[in-house]
């Protein structure tokens, strides 16, 4: 077998701007979430450290680097250690099948601003997805802590529960697309207007959307959904024998996972990199510069989405258990298999 | 049985259908936290803006000069006795002859002391002192890190000497 140095090196230089930026992203995500709640709550937030305390995610940073780091004397060792780890490498691994931009079709070769156009894309989103429930799990079992354990054990039956729901509003948008590729998804909701209707999946599959959101929402453990990391109850949750960077890494790991997520919810239901009058750009500009405007659309729409987590996440209050229990099996599922059946019968009797 | 008419009648009629999905509630949520967004801020910003003090407001002791500079204090011991902190000590002295420029009565404090700890800001030191010696500033107590160092002496509590002052 011979090996492909240029494809290689694109794929690396391409996987390390994706990292590098995903993190920068996510390292800003906390700064946006703390302007964000300060905003909500008629205070200022960051504003000492750099401009308008543009500096505070270093600052944070260095500040979880330099503190001492704690591994509990009862702990299991090994797993305690990988628990962070585990969380950070799931996190990160979804991005590699989101589409960034549209190919760059140049004198020499096509560039593919997608580091894997694996025609599974949607099952390896939701295997990574089920994974990341193990960093959660074995961090907090590794603690032994009982409070860690119960968080750890909520974390892992709601991820579980509501990843039923997700799979099956995917199910419905899928049964339209007719493919699991990412690429080809976000290739079918090219522009935004095409014989008479939006192109984008997410007004084909409005009910779909809500849920799929609802299940971002409890996948990312974020508020309202955030029963993991209850203060209240749990003292901290699961990273709480936690300490240095190890817990700075959980933390992160939450931020990478919003990102992401948020990027494929761009991707399955905003359009990914397309945006309307995309043809006319594109006959106007160079390919590269029009990569460059198609990846800028993804992100203004997942910093979009990205602040409207945040700005749900500083309104409603938390869950109890079992009214998060109960959302997700009596009502999303069921809502999800009605939308599943509607969609069907929709793809036979109307547009054939 | 109705003990005031202040009981507030909640409704606990089943939720119905517009309640249960819960997406108009989510949605008027939001309107109310996004409407902050254009709310005017609560913080102030403090070292760079400082609320002004209440005309009112008592702070740290100072130990008061006449116009010539000299010491008000005669250590009658009146404010001692009206601390309900007990936090004002002092020691009297009487004044030698060529002292007079130093001390306005023939009587001074040669020690006295104020501990910082103790003081709870009553103003009641004020308002018995019959020489108008004894004052509470607008200045707030600053922070130290022990507490020998909250044991104002007299030096720390006279004002600075008027006449000297303006030789400097």
């Amino acid at each position: 077998m011979q090996l492909d140095i240029a494809f290689i090196i694109e794929k690396v230089l391409l996987i390390s701007v994706i990292l590098l930026g995903s993190l920068g992203i996510a390292m800003y995500a906390t700064w946006a979430e703390r302007k964000v709640a300060a905003v909500m709550q008629d205070r200022r937030g960051p504003n000492r450290a750099g401009f308008m305390g543009l500096l505070q995610p270093l600052a944070d940073g260095l500040k979880l680097f330099f503190k001492e780091e704690i591994i509990p004397d009862r702990s299991t060792r090994f797993l305690f250690i990988l628990g962070p780890a585990l969380a950070m490498l799931t996190a990160v691994m979804t991005s590699a099948v989101v589409p960034w931009g549209p190919d760059i079709v140049t004198d020499n070769g096509v560039i593919s601003l997608q580091v894997a156009d694996i025609n599974i894309g949607i099952l390896f989103i939701f295997g990574v997805v089920s994974l990341g429930v193990y960093g959660v799990m074995l961090g907090g079992w590794a603690s032994n802590n009982k409070f860690s354990l119960l968080s750890s054990i909520r974390a892992a039956s709601q991820a579980i529960s509501y990843e039923l729901a997700m799979g099956l509003s995917l199910v419905a948008m899928l049964m339209m697309t007719g493919s699991l590729s990412l690429r080809e998804i976000v290739e079918q909701q090219h522009g935004f207007w095409d014989n008479g209707y939006f192109t984008w999946n997410f007004f084909k599959q409005p009910l779909g959307f809500i849920i799929f959101l609802t299940c971002a929402f409890a996948e990312l453990n974020r508020a309202p959904f955030d029963l993991p990391e209850c203060e209240s109850e749990l003292n901290m949750g699961y990273h709480q024998e936690y300490s240095s960077m190890k817990l700075g890494f959980y933390l992160f790991a939450e931020y990478i996972n919003l990102f992401i997520s948020s990027a494929v919810i761009a991707t399955l239901f905003f359009g990914g990199y397309n945006f309307p009058f995309m043809d006319e750009v594109a006959a106007g500009v160079s390919p590269i510069l029009f990569a460059i405007i198609c990846v800028m659309a993804l992100l203004t729409k997942v910093i979009c989405i990205i602040l409207f987590f945040m700005f749900i996440r500083w309104t409603l209050p938390r869950f109890r258990y079992d009214q998060l229990m109960r959302l997700g099996w009596k009502s999303l599922i069921p809502l999800a298999l009605v939308n599943m059946v509607i969609t069907g019968a929709v793809i036979l009797w109307v547009i054939k | 049985m109705k003990l005031t008419n202040r009981a507030a009648n909640i409704n606990r009629d089943p939720m119905t259908f517009g309640e249960k999905i819960y997406i108009p509630a989510i949605a008027k949520g939001l309107s109310i936290t996004v409407g902050h967004i254009f709310k005017k801020k609560a913080t102030v910003q403090y070292p760079e803006e400082k609320r002004p003090f209440s005309p009112v407001f008592r702070g740290l002791h100072v130990l008061n000069r006449d116009e010539e500079g000299r010491e008000r204090c005669t250590a009658c011991g009146l404010c001692a006795l009206a601390c309900p902190a007990e936090a004002i000590t002092m020691e009297a002295a009487e004044r030698k002859p060529g002292e007079e420029k130093m001390y306005r009565e023939e009587k001074y404090a040669a020690k006295y002391e104020i501990n910082m700890l103790r003081c709870i800001f009553c103003g009641l030191c004020e308002e018995a002192c019959p020489k108008d010696a004894v004052y509470l500033s607008e200045t707030v107590m600053p922070t130290n890190y022990t507490r020998a160092s909250f044991i104002y002496k007299k030096d720390d509590l006279l004002i600075p000497h008027p006449h000297k002052q303006e030789s400097k």
